[in-house]
């Protein structure tokens, strides 16, 4: 089997496998119920009052 | 006072080197271009001893926003913008009337094609960045512009850049790869520009007070990072002499061919589309006054944006030289793009959510809805390019020239406008705009342009792309290549004639701007006739309706 | 400082914690940017079957070289495509498709990536000089239709390409092998090629298939046009198609 088609094999199965779970993971991780609060504050930081002047 | 003395000692260093580069120049381009510098560094020298006894008095006061780069930056972007849409317009009628190339080799389509790609997306586009997040850096993380210095050598230096740039492709001094035409010593002084770019940044997320990080500067971070190792790398290339502006590109064929394209694509990935994205999560919620739809949706758009463009690049190669398996990575990642991207233009759009009428209201955020329906637009069409059946008719005709801009004319464009609109009144302490009905006007100016100018651009890309491969009943091609030429002519007309347009809407935002900046208010009957109901317009739940400080 | 009792730091690792670091932050950018280009870009310089061997392509002359770099100079690459992609139509409208082997002595590339004008891979031996010569002084006088400027000025503007020597040099630092005599006789080379001065065997000997003549029409001068004429006839003229054919793998 030539190098060319070791990596294909390898690009098509495992690697592809390993990018969809880590995907999901990430998703699954930014969804969590737990950060609900956290990712509010944050989204509204930018309304809180400037502490400096224009 | 030391300081003073060694910076602008360096900087006459600076100046005599360049002059003495002058004299040994190879080439007359070359020659020019160390004049320019040399010219450069003595007014830099001067402009530091002049403002010496300004910079030691006024001090450093940390609870000042360091607004004075971005203001220069709205006036750069303001300027440049106007200068790159007509250099566009001029090479729009070239095509249509080829005695407008003058029969001068400075005035050749050929050199002022990238005057106007440069011009729009390096200078306007270029300056919209650098400004906008001097000043959003400076807002999410209460803090003042780090190194003051340095983010004015950052300002005037990326001037000097697009100088050096814009000169060259006049004078016929180019690397001869699309976006990326600036010579060696111009992409090295870039270089310099850029990591001090990302120095004061960072340096500013550094300092900052407030812990969170928002994400409108991820996509700033990622911008910088990803451009700084696109510019290093696809700029590779060997000098002919260090006196002349000739150099050799360290890739060849294939190899060269590939490294160009991630470069070119990610151009669009990185600094057309990361860059604006944040600027899109900053001014779109606060002009909305509502929090970013979904901040969570934001992190998982932002990740899966930045490692999915860099692998698009091989759709612009499809069915050339460069192996198959390379070809369908291209394609495969390019229509999975579609993905974050409408992700990242429902999270803009969906904003609004709740605040729908002030898109009657508010012409404003009239502009930045259409940037981002122009943004969800382009970002279908292009994936849908990608699909090698469809790049074999649309590749290499205008269809392509009809998708790039109504990328960059209505995404890129009017989020730029929106945002110019935004800050101006605010970074020079007006009450408020000149004219909101000005904006108005010069919406609807943009708006027409851009329908004329990618609607002829795809007639004329499918007719020609069409009549290239149109077969006889004998069995021979119909169309010679002349003929599709001639067949074109009128879509050529009409995009000159939408470019016009959209050229008349920039003059009007430019008088606007400058009108804003002199401290006029110009006196006109308020915008809409159906004025804010709160019943009727559905304020938002309690629940998130404390936009003070959480807790 | 905001304080805030959510954003106080927890142990271990979170996307929160990216979120409060810039230099995690940018790292973690960096690689994530940086996995598309090297799994595309690195196995193109060490896949075998990135380019098949094929006979013929040579580095360019000293003159099609100086021809080169005007056709680069002129932005030529902005309308003009040099990569003739499989189809039909392609195939017989400008010539046998491109092969990654054509190009792998062009640093840069210059496939394009718009037709304003049609391909120029094959445009080599289509036309005559005379053609050329009358085309680019005003493309309407030949084909009524074109929208292509005018070059007249590269007929009056003696060629100043600078010490080819150099050029050479820094062309086989980036991988073009020039041999020493090459690089030595360079300045001979494009003068001889223009001008047709002197014994050229030695020349089509270390560059075959070189075509030796005055290209402008002007044997007084070596003119720009001289050198882009030079250029333009011997795009795609390398490679004999009949026994590149032969060397195809039946699939």
């Amino acid at each position: 089997m030539s190098r060319y088609e070791m990596l294909r094999h390898f690009a098509d199965s495992w690697a592809l496998l390993a990018m969809v779970l880590l995907f999901l993971g990430f998703v699954g991780w930014t969804f969590r119920p737990g950060a609900r609060r956290h990712h509010e504050d944050a989204a509204r930081l930018i309304f809180r009052p400037d502490d400096l002047r224009e | 006072m030391p300081a003073t003395l060694a910076k602008s000692g360096g900087l006459f260093l600076a100046m005599v080197v360049a002059l003495f580069a002058m004299t040994q120049a190879k080439d007359a381009a070359f020659a020019v271009h160390m004049a320019i510098m040399a010219l450069a560094a003595l007014i830099a020298a001067m402009a530091v001893m002049a403002t010496a006894n300004v910079t030691a008095t006024l001090g450093r006061d940390e609870s000042v926003y360091d607004d004075a780069p971005v203001r220069w930056g709205v006036i750069a972007t303001t300027f440049w913008g106007v200068v790159g849409l007509l250099a566009g317009l001029f090479i729009a009628l070239q095509l249509a009337w080829p005695v407008l190339n003058l029969g001068t080799e400075y005035t050749t389509f050929g050199r002022l094609r990238p005057l106007h790609t440069s011009a729009v997306i390096f200078a306007f586009g270029g300056n919209a960045l650098l400004c906008t997040s001097f000043y959003v850096v400076q807002r999410t993380c209460r803090a003042r512009l780090a190194f003051p210095s340095l983010a004015r050598f950052v300002f005037w230096g990326y001037q000097l850049f697009i100088v050096l740039a814009a000169t060259g492709y006049v004078l016929g001094v180019t690397e001869a790869k699309e976006y990326a035409e600036p010579e060696w010593y111009v992409d090295i002084w870039l270089t310099i520009v850029w990591v001090s770019y990302l120095i004061v940044f960072g340096g500013t997320v550094i300092k900052r007070r407030e812990p969170h990080i928002y994400v409108a500067n991820w996509f700033y971070l990622a911008f910088i990072i990803t451009v700084a190792m696109l510019h290093l790398v696809n700029n590779l290339s060997m000098p002919v002499s260090l006196f002349g502006s000739k150099s050799y590109s360290a890739f060849a064929g294939v190899q060269d061919a590939l490294t160009q394209w991630w470069y070119g694509h990610n151009a669009v990935g990185f600094f057309l589309t990361a860059g604006f994205l944040a600027m899109m999560y900053y001014f779109v919620p606060k002009q909305a006054e509502r929090p970013v739809y979904s901040y969570r949706l934001s992190i998982i758009h932002f990740w899966s944006l930045i490692f999915l463009y860099i692998w698009a690049g091989p759709h612009h190669l499809h069915y050339t030289a460069l192996p198959d398996w390379a070809q369908s990575l291209g394609m495969v990642f390019s229509i999975m793009l579609w993905m974050p991207s409408w992700g990242g233009m429902i999270n803009g759009l969906m904003t609004l959510n709740g605040a729908w009428d002030k898109i009657r209201t508010d012409p404003i955020i009239r502009m930045m809805v259409l940037a981002l329906a122009f943004y969800g637009m382009s970002t279908f069409e292009g994936p849908m390019m990608s699909i090698k059946s469809v790049n074999s008719l649309s590749h290499y005709t205008d269809w392509t020239i009809g998708h790039v801009h109504s990328g960059a004319l209505g995404w890129n464009g009017m989020i730029t406008f929106a945002c110019m609109y935004y800050m101006a009144p605010r970074l020079w302490k007006r009450e408020r705009l000149y004219s909101l009905r000005l904006i108005n006007a010069h919406f609807w100016l943009v708006t027409a342009g851009i329908v004329f100018y990618t609607a002829s651009m795809w007639v004329a890309g499918l007719t020609q792309g069409l009549m290239w491969r149109e077969y006889g009943a004998d069995g021979y091609l119909v169309n010679s290549f002349a003929e599709t030429i001639a067949a074109i002519h009128p879509m050529f007309l009409l995009r000159a004639f939408g470019g016009s347009l959209y050229l008349a809407g920039a003059l009007v935002f430019a008088w606007n701007i400058a009108m804003t900046i002199a401290g006029r208010i110009r006196k006109e009957a308020p915008m809409t006739e159906t004025p804010y109901n709160p019943a009727a317009d559905r304020p938002l739940p309690a629940s998130t309706g404390a936009l003070q400080p959480a807790e | 400082m905001a304080s805030n009792p959510e954003t106080q730091p927890k142990a271990g690792f979170s996307h929160r914690t990216l979120e409060r670091n810039i230099t995690l932050l940018g790292l973690c950018s960096l690689v994530a940017v940086a996995i598309g280009g090297i799994v595309e870009i690195a196995p193109l310089f060490w896949v075998d079957s990135t380019i098949e061997k094929v006979e013929g392509v040579r580095p360019y002359t000293p003159l099609e070289l100086a021809g080169r770099n005007i056709y680069m100079r002129e932005g030529c690459y902005l309308c003009h495509s040099q990569m003739v992609r499989p189809f039909k139509d392609e195939v017989e409208r400008y010539g046998h498709y491109s092969l990654a082997a054509e190009s792998m002595y062009d640093h840069p590339f210059q496939w394009g990536s718009k037709r304003t004008g049609p391909d120029l891979a094959r445009v080599g031996g289509r036309y005559s000089d005379d053609w050329h010569r009358d085309h680019l002084k005003n493309p309407r006088d030949v084909v009524p239709e074109s929208i292509m400027p005018a070059y007249a000025f590269l007929a009056e503007k003696p060629l100043n390409a600078g010490d080819m020597r150099a050029h050479l040099r820094a062309l086989r630092a980036v991988g073009v092998p020039y041999s020493d005599k090459d690089i030595e006789q360079a300045n001979a080379d494009l003068a001889l090629q223009a001008t047709q001065d002197g014994d050229d065997a030695d020349l089509t000997a270390r560059y075959p298939k070189s075509q030796v003549r005055d290209y402008d029409g002007n044997p007084a001068v070596v003119s720009e046009l001289d050198a882009l004429v030079a250029y333009l006839q011997m795009l795609g003229t390398l490679v004999d198609f009949k026994a590149a054919e032969a060397q195809e793998q039946p699939k």
